[in-house]
């Protein structure tokens, strides 16, 4: 008995250990949202691995089928089994994804700490240049550089990271400029303690909270936009198989058959749903001041 | 307040001016030779050079964007040059499909999601305030290109009940909206489940605030209070959401229109991207830019003058 209790308690005392993930897991929609979340990881780690074929064999003789026990989500246009293309598909997402967010992070963050602190003329050269690149919608923005530069996958990356970089920028230029006359970084400051040392020992820490959140919710809107882009034939190019890209594809032959746009819609919405409850739980758990709802 | 208008105003010009030069500037990232890119096999030197003097290609590059915002201010795009058409005339004919396509979402988006989300904050755990939070919350993050190819597939290919393409026989009212209809709701779908929950978070906050709990206790009738005094606060952030909603909805206009082959801003843009029509590309982005900018100025314009609390001498320097 005692045995099992203390068993119990190690295992109540790892969950202390990790408090933010069993609060989240404590809510139902944190929990589905975790459950999918690490499902499509997993698809992206071993998705190559179970797929039942090769994402890029063709079989000629089985077009366009429906579900079947040799296809399980059926095939495409070039005989293509749609379950395997699906599954790499979370490979594609997340490889566009986390670069796209990070570049959008690191480029934010340095903008927001040098116009919130600087302040003065810096600070509204940045503003304007914030507001110029948001004077586009985002898609538009997109499609012009891209048809300039040419589709491909690391110029979809450079672009979706850039059209992103405004959000970032704003939230950690409000936070430096509220540090600024903090009595703390004053007395830093009469410590000696040059401009940069303030910003990155103590402006920085203070705002990495907000930015992962902002992080964790945009990956899903930045997957649904590089799937977007692929399915307008200027991200990702076929054979690889982005899940905009099944959605192209399966645009071209949508009157011979439902599927392909079934299933890649479906694993899109499916994992931006999930994707979007455990941000918004995990959101809930570690600010709560920020919660209240946004849309990119 | 004339100064704080003074200076939005001043800081938008700005940020149009930007946008040209930045325009402006685009062409030259083209790997290559921008004007043998554009004509690809039709290429004759002629045409080059046409090309080249249209776009002011042969100029340094400063005076090359000078020139392209100097045309912009003047409204002259210049002439297609393939068909020799003004691209203006593309433009107009684009233009006000696209912002009835955009207008008519925004509008089923505002008369849907707003009484969603005020129902489900004063019937709260309702069925229809359950249902609001889980369709919310499946929809908010569901592009509209998923939306519109699912419509696509059930109700114009599988169904066959609605129209799958075009705008419909022309002077036709009723098959303009018919073909206007799927376009729409594609749109119109994420920002339902989105002004619902904004609604209903909003609504729910001013319910607590004192003055609501004052009128309360003074006996007004409870319905007068939430829909109109609780109603009055809680609209005014949904306000500057509109504007950047404007914003999105051109931006998703383009997936909608490619795939209910719609003509629009969109599918002109698109279509001279896939052309390499370079100054169609520029004039289109530009004019959507000019908008998107224009509604978001508004919006905060609006936003300002409805919210008695923003007093903008202590807020903005």
């Amino acid at each position: 008995m005692e045995f099992v209790a203390r068993r119990a308690n190690r295992w109540q005392r790892t969950l202390d250990r990790i408090p933010v993930l069993g609060q989240v897991l404590e809510q139902p929609l944190g929990a589905l949202g975790f459950v999918i979340v690490l499902a499509f990881f997993l698809l992206v780690l071993f998705g190559p691995l179970l797929a039942p074929y090769d994402y890029a064999k063709q079989d000629l003789s089985r077009l366009l089928e429906g579900p079947s026990k040799d296809h399980l989500l059926g095939t495409d246009h070039l005989g293509r089994d749609l379950l395997s293309r699906i599954m790499y598909g979370a490979r594609i997402a997340l490889i566009t994804a986390v670069p796209a967010v990070m570049i959008s992070v690191i480029g934010g963050v340095i903008l927001g700490l040098l116009s919130g602190y600087l302040g003065g003329r810096v600070d509204d050269a940045v503003v304007v240049f914030l507001d110029s690149i948001q004077a586009f919608p985002g898609v538009i923005l997109a499609l012009a550089i891209l048809a300039l530069l040419g589709p491909s996958l690391v110029n979809e990356i450079l672009v979706i990271g850039i059209a992103w970089i405004p959000a970032y920028a704003r939230i950690t230029r409000a936070q430096a400029m509220s540090a600024k006359n903090q009595m703390y970084v004053e007395a830093e400051r009469s410590l000696g303690a040059t401009n940069g040392r303030i910003l990155t020992s103590h402006v920085l820490p203070n705002i990495l909270a907000p930015l992962l959140i902002l992080a964790a919710m945009d990956l899903p809107v930045v997957i649904t936009f590089e799937a977007g882009l692929s399915f307008l034939g200027l991200g990702v190019r076929p054979p690889t198989p982005s899940w905009g890209v099944i959605l192209s594809d399966g645009f071209k032959f949508v009157r011979n058959s439902p599927w392909p746009i079934l299933w890649a819609g479906l694993a899109l919405a499916i994992t931006t749903l999930g994707f979007t409850v455990f941000a918004e739980a995990l959101r809930d758990v570690l600010d709560p001041k920020l919660s209240g709802t946004r849309k990119a | 307040m004339l100064a704080y208008l003074f200076k939005r105003l001043l800081m938008t010009l700005l940020v149009l001016l930007l946008v040209m030069i930045f325009l402006g500037l685009l062409v030259n990232i083209v790997p290559g030779d921008p004007a043998k890119t554009l004509l690809g096999n039709r290429a004759t030197p002629a045409l080059i050079a046409k090309i080249r003097s249209d776009m002011d290609l042969d100029k340094p590059v400063l005076v090359q964007v000078g020139l392209f915002v100097w045309k912009m201010l003047h409204g002259s795009f210049g002439t297609d040059v393939f068909s020799g058409q003004p691209i203006s005339r593309y433009i107009g004919a684009a233009l006000p499909h696209t912002l009835i396509l955009a207008w008519v979402a925004l509008g089923l988006a505002v008369f849907v999601g707003i009484p969603l989300g005020v129902f489900s904050a004063t019937h709260p755990n309702s069925w229809i305030d359950r249902f609001t939070a889980i369709f919310s919350i499946s929809v908010i993050t569901l592009p509209s290109y998923v939306v519109g190819l699912f419509l696509l597939l059930v109700f114009a290919v599988q169904l066959r009940i609605m129209p799958a393409m075009g705008l419909g026989k022309t002077g036709d009212v009723g098959d303009y909206v018919r073909h206007l209809a799927l376009p729409a709701i594609a749109l119109a779908v994420g920002w339902v489940g989105y002004l619902a929950r904004l609604v209903r978070a909003s609504v729910l906050e001013t319910l607590n605030e004192t003055y609501i709990r004052a009128a309360m206790a003074s006996g007004i009738r409870k319905n007068l209070v939430q829909y109109k005094y609780a109603l009055k606060g809680a609209l005014i952030p949904t306000v500057a959401v509109l504007g950047v909603g404007l914003g999105s909805l051109m931006g998703g206009a383009v997936f909608v229109e490619i795939i209910f082959n719609r003509p629009g801003m969109g599918s002109l843009i698109y279509n001279a991207i896939s052309t390499r029509n370079y100054p169609i590309v520029r004039a289109g982005v530009l004019i959507v830019a000019v908008m998107f900018v224009a509604a978001n100025f508004l919006a905060d314009i609006a936003y300002t003058f409805l919210d008695p609390r923003i007093q903008l001498k202590k807020t903005r320097g």
